[in-house]
């Protein structure tokens, strides 16, 4: 009890103040979740369109698109790491970040080069701190990304993956890589989410689970088409990624906002109970020397009679 | 099989518009097709332009759309595009300007030819509509 009652006073203020941040915060991500679900929600029906419409290509023609081809031998992959802008969502970018040095390992094991790419500033500073080469990164979105970006994320990769000179990154575009591989967070609930890694180039197409598609005529043929509509899937892939990533991140901001704030609500109770216990110690001191001054006054007085 | 096509125009991060029509009027890279109840399936793409959707109490929604692709299977009719906006939904003082903006950036820029058609094909689907 070294402190007195003033120092302990300041520290329950301010204690309190942070409690307060914690809580609009908590809110904030609470309140942003829902939104972040809708818009996930919202771009449900052209992701299941689209991927309709892929599989019924894929099923009824025998066209080999560059970009569905295994490539003979991979040399070079890339990976989109999809991390945050904003830091206090507890371990959310750094366990993307593990699982994204997880896979970067794997793939150098199998003796692959690695380009990254990168959204989100947590991303790039951790990158950046430890002076590891970064491709391109896209910030400013995390927690509520448009379209327009995962298009421009997506044309970026598709470029990269469809250029075939691998040693030198010729004028204006990317090096090319013959894997494309994306790590974001998936949102599971609201209490789990979870770090995943997968491929996106080449595509493998999904061929859903659904009744065979109509027997579709292709205008103009089925090569335009299926051209026009790998780029779109990728891009919705990705959209994809970034719209789970958001509602992940906001997530993970929530939950730890909220322990914050149990944490500060704890820190405030012990100082309080400090406190009071000084506040107790000094008064039953002060009595004890009003007892001790009246007690030799009175022996002094008995004394001197 | 019923006389009506289920129609969802369907844009990247929402749905535009879905319900029933009679007839749907859309722009493909081959010249511009009607379809009707009844059309076989088809899988065609689409370039920037105005989507008409005839419903059946004769009403006639117009929107604009950027590049994307058009399915049609067993009546269900599904549009997909990019960007799209009904047409009630476009500022029309905003795309003109585009279009103004988009015009003075240059003839030759791939880009700006985009910007163009894009811009054109909202003013005219509020035109249309209007």
């Amino acid at each position: 009890m070294a402190l007195s009652l003033r120092e302990y006073r300041a520290r329950i203020k301010s204690t309190e103040s942070m409690k307060k941040i914690t809580r609009a915060m908590e809110l904030i991500a609470a309140s942003r979740i829902i939104k972040a679900q809708q818009r996930a929600q919202a771009a449900a029906p052209y992701a299941r369109e689209l991927t309709r419409a892929v599989s019924a290509v894929a099923t009824y023609s025998n066209v080999d698109h560059p970009l569905t081809t295994e490539p003979d031998e991979t040399k070079r992959a890339a990976i989109l790491i999809v991390t945050s802008d904003r830091g206090l969502a507890g371990a959310y970018s750094s366990s993307v970040l593990k699982e994204a040095e997880r896979l970067a390992q794997k793939l150098r094991e199998e003796g692959k080069e690695v380009d990254t790419y990168i959204t989100g500033r947590k991303g790039e500073a951790y990158y950046k701190f430890r002076q590891r080469p970064v491709v391109q990164t896209w910030t400013g979105f995390s927690d509520q990304p448009t379209y327009d970006v995962a298009h421009d994320i997506g044309e970026t990769l598709i470029a990269a993956f469809l250029n075939d000179d691998e040693t030198v990154a010729s004028e204006g575009s990317p090096q090319g890589v013959d894997e494309v591989h994306v790590v974001y967070t998936r949102f599971v609930s609201m209490l789990s989410q979870e770090p995943v890694a997968t491929r996106l180039l080449p595509l493998e197409v999904v061929e859903g689970d659904v009744e065979l598609p109509p027997l579709y005529e292709f205008e103009p043929s089925p090569a335009e088409v299926l051209d026009a509509l790998l780029p779109k899937y990728v891009q919705s892939r990705i959209y994809f990624a970034l719209l789970q990533a958001a509602a992940s991140e906001l997530a993970a901001r929530q939950k730890a906002m909220k322990s914050a704030t149990d944490n500060a609500d704890e820190l405030i109770k012990k100082y309080k109970r400090i406190a009071n216990q000084a506040r107790q110690a000094g008064i039953t001191q002060e009595i004890s020397e009003i007892v001790g001054g009246v007690n030799a006054l009175a022996d002094a007085t008995a004394g001197s009679e | 099989m019923s006389d009506l096509l289920q129609v969802e125009l369907v844009a990247a991060d929402r749905l535009v518009w879905s319900g029933e029509a009679t007839m749907v009027i859309a722009r493909t890279t081959e010249g511009d097709v009607g379809i009707l109840p009844g059309h076989a399936p088809v899988l065609s793409l689409l370039v920037d332009g105005v989507v008409d959707v005839r419903t059946p109490e004769n009403e006639t929604w117009v929107a604009a759309v950027d590049a994307g692709f058009l399915s049609v299977a067993g009546d269900r009719v599904s549009i997909l595009s990019e960007h799209a906006e009904m047409s009630h939904e476009i500022d029309l003082e905003r795309a003109r300007h585009d279009l103004e903006r988009a015009k003075a950036a240059g003839e030759n820029d791939d880009e700006a030819a985009e910007a163009v058609r894009r811009a054109e094909a909202r003013i005219r689907a509020v035109e249309k509509a209007s």
